[in-house]
């Protein structure tokens, strides 16, 4: 995998190599070489597959991190391409016309992290939610407790104990 | 609102041109009735005895539970015995198992199904996440208590309950019912509004009409 980062990084302006494991590796590019560092991995370095397309909410630096993960299936090895975008302006190209199957990605993103992906097909639409009115689940800020709580009553009488100290008093009694 | 439930101009295939208004058209807004008893004492009896003996069950699998329903339909543990048969449509059957979780999105589902069935009908809650949201206490689509959106005849408890928990629920369930104590569809008849407005309070996004059998 040495060998296809040193070749992509005489074409992109790449970041890091990150080494998960000898047949899985992640590499950062800015957005705008995203596009052609895919056409690339796909039409000549043979990784044609669309793994997945996800995205992480990293809160505290204000940015998403869009991790497209890419499979060579006759090698055996996978490569994920990390873009960060900003958390303000949460919009990407698409690239549902070089793997369809992107489309479904993007518009899960579009709901759940509240990530554009202009002329992507169906984008806006509805893809697990159903009249959903608050900020987009998946994103950090949004306090799930405290949704579920104002939103679904609670039964009294539920209690939650601690796993270990519950088992250590069961076991052993108390003062153990 | 969804396109297919707006009001239209329809062209039949005679050449006339005629209103629909999908929502009354095509549904029925009246909402439910308390059934009274039967005139005697006795003649009640009889019914709740035979009604005990009578269970279909909607095939209708909710969460996770739904996979503990699938052992009972087979020779290993012959759910049949009991006198209760699974049936794929709410038309066919009277009894309602919410099997575990529930999220918002299948709760409008599952009402639109419990309304179809016909009364007397029950509900049964499989699993903790019934009682009290379980392990999705604080989930952001999953409701905590079923007893706010559908009357509730019995719960089982566990996560998840084995099948033998759930065949001993339906030999609970028919004792609850020959005792005349099943009273869930009059009780979702006297407190429509009630249920309606918690209904109402989750899903956001109401698109079918109050009462839709």
């Amino acid at each position: 995998m040495q060998a296809l980062y040193h070749r992509l990084k005489a074409l992109f302006p790449l970041g890091e190599l990150t080494e998960q494991r000898e047949n899985l590796v992640f590499v950062t590019v800015d957005a705008a070489h995203l596009r052609s560092l895919l056409l690339q991995l796909r039409d000549i370095e043979g990784f044609t597959h669309l793994v997945l397309l996800t995205a992480v909410d990293w809160i505290e630096t204000g940015e998403f991190q869009l991790t497209y993960l890419l499979g060579n299936r006759a090698k055996r090895q996978d490569i994920g391409v990390r873009v960060m975008l900003s958390r303000e302006q949460a919009t990407m190209a698409t690239i549902h016309d070089l793997w369809p199957t992107a489309a479904t990605y993007q518009r899960e993103l579009r709901e759940m992290f509240g990530i554009d992906f202009p002329q992507s097909p169906g984008v806006n639409e509805e893809f697990i939610l159903e009249g959903w009115n608050d900020i987009p689940p998946y994103r950090r800020d949004f306090n799930t407790l405290d949704y579920a709580e104002a939103t679904y009553n609670d039964r009294p009488g539920r209690e939650s104990r601690d796993p270990a100290t519950y088992m250590r008093e069961k076991l052993y009694g108390e003062g153990h | 609102m969804k396109p297919e439930l707006e009001k239209r101009i329809v062209k039949g295939p005679d050449g006339f041109e005629f209103e629909v208004d999908p929502i009354r058209d095509y549904f029925c807004e009246t909402p439910p009735t308390v059934m009274t008893a039967a005139y005697s004492a006795i003649i009640e009896k009889l019914f709740n005895w035979a009604r005990a003996e009578s269970i279909w069950i909607l095939g209708f699998g909710t969460g996770c539970g739904a996979i503990e329903m699938r052992p009972l339909m087979t020779p290993r543990f012959d759910a049949y015995r009991y006198g209760v048969q699974w049936r794929p449509t709410p038309r066919q059957s009277n009894l309602f198992i919410i099997s575990g979780y529930l999220s918002v999105k299948t709760l409008k589902r599952v009402i639109r199904s419990y309304e179809q069935m016909q009364n007397p009908k029950y509900v049964v809650g499989l699993g903790s996440c019934t009682i009290n949201g379980g392990m999705y206490w604080d989930s952001y689509n999953t409701i905590k208590r079923l007893d706010d959106y559908l009357p509730v005849d019995l719960y089982i408890a566990g996560c998840m309950p084995r099948p033998e928990a759930l065949l001993a629920g339906i030999v609970e369930l028919k004792k609850i019912i020959r005792a005349g104590k099943a009273e869930g569809a009059n009780i979702y008849a006297e407190k429509f509004e009630w249920y309606k407005a918690n209904q109402k309070r989750v899903i956001h996004d109401w698109d079918m009409p109050d009462y839709n059998w």
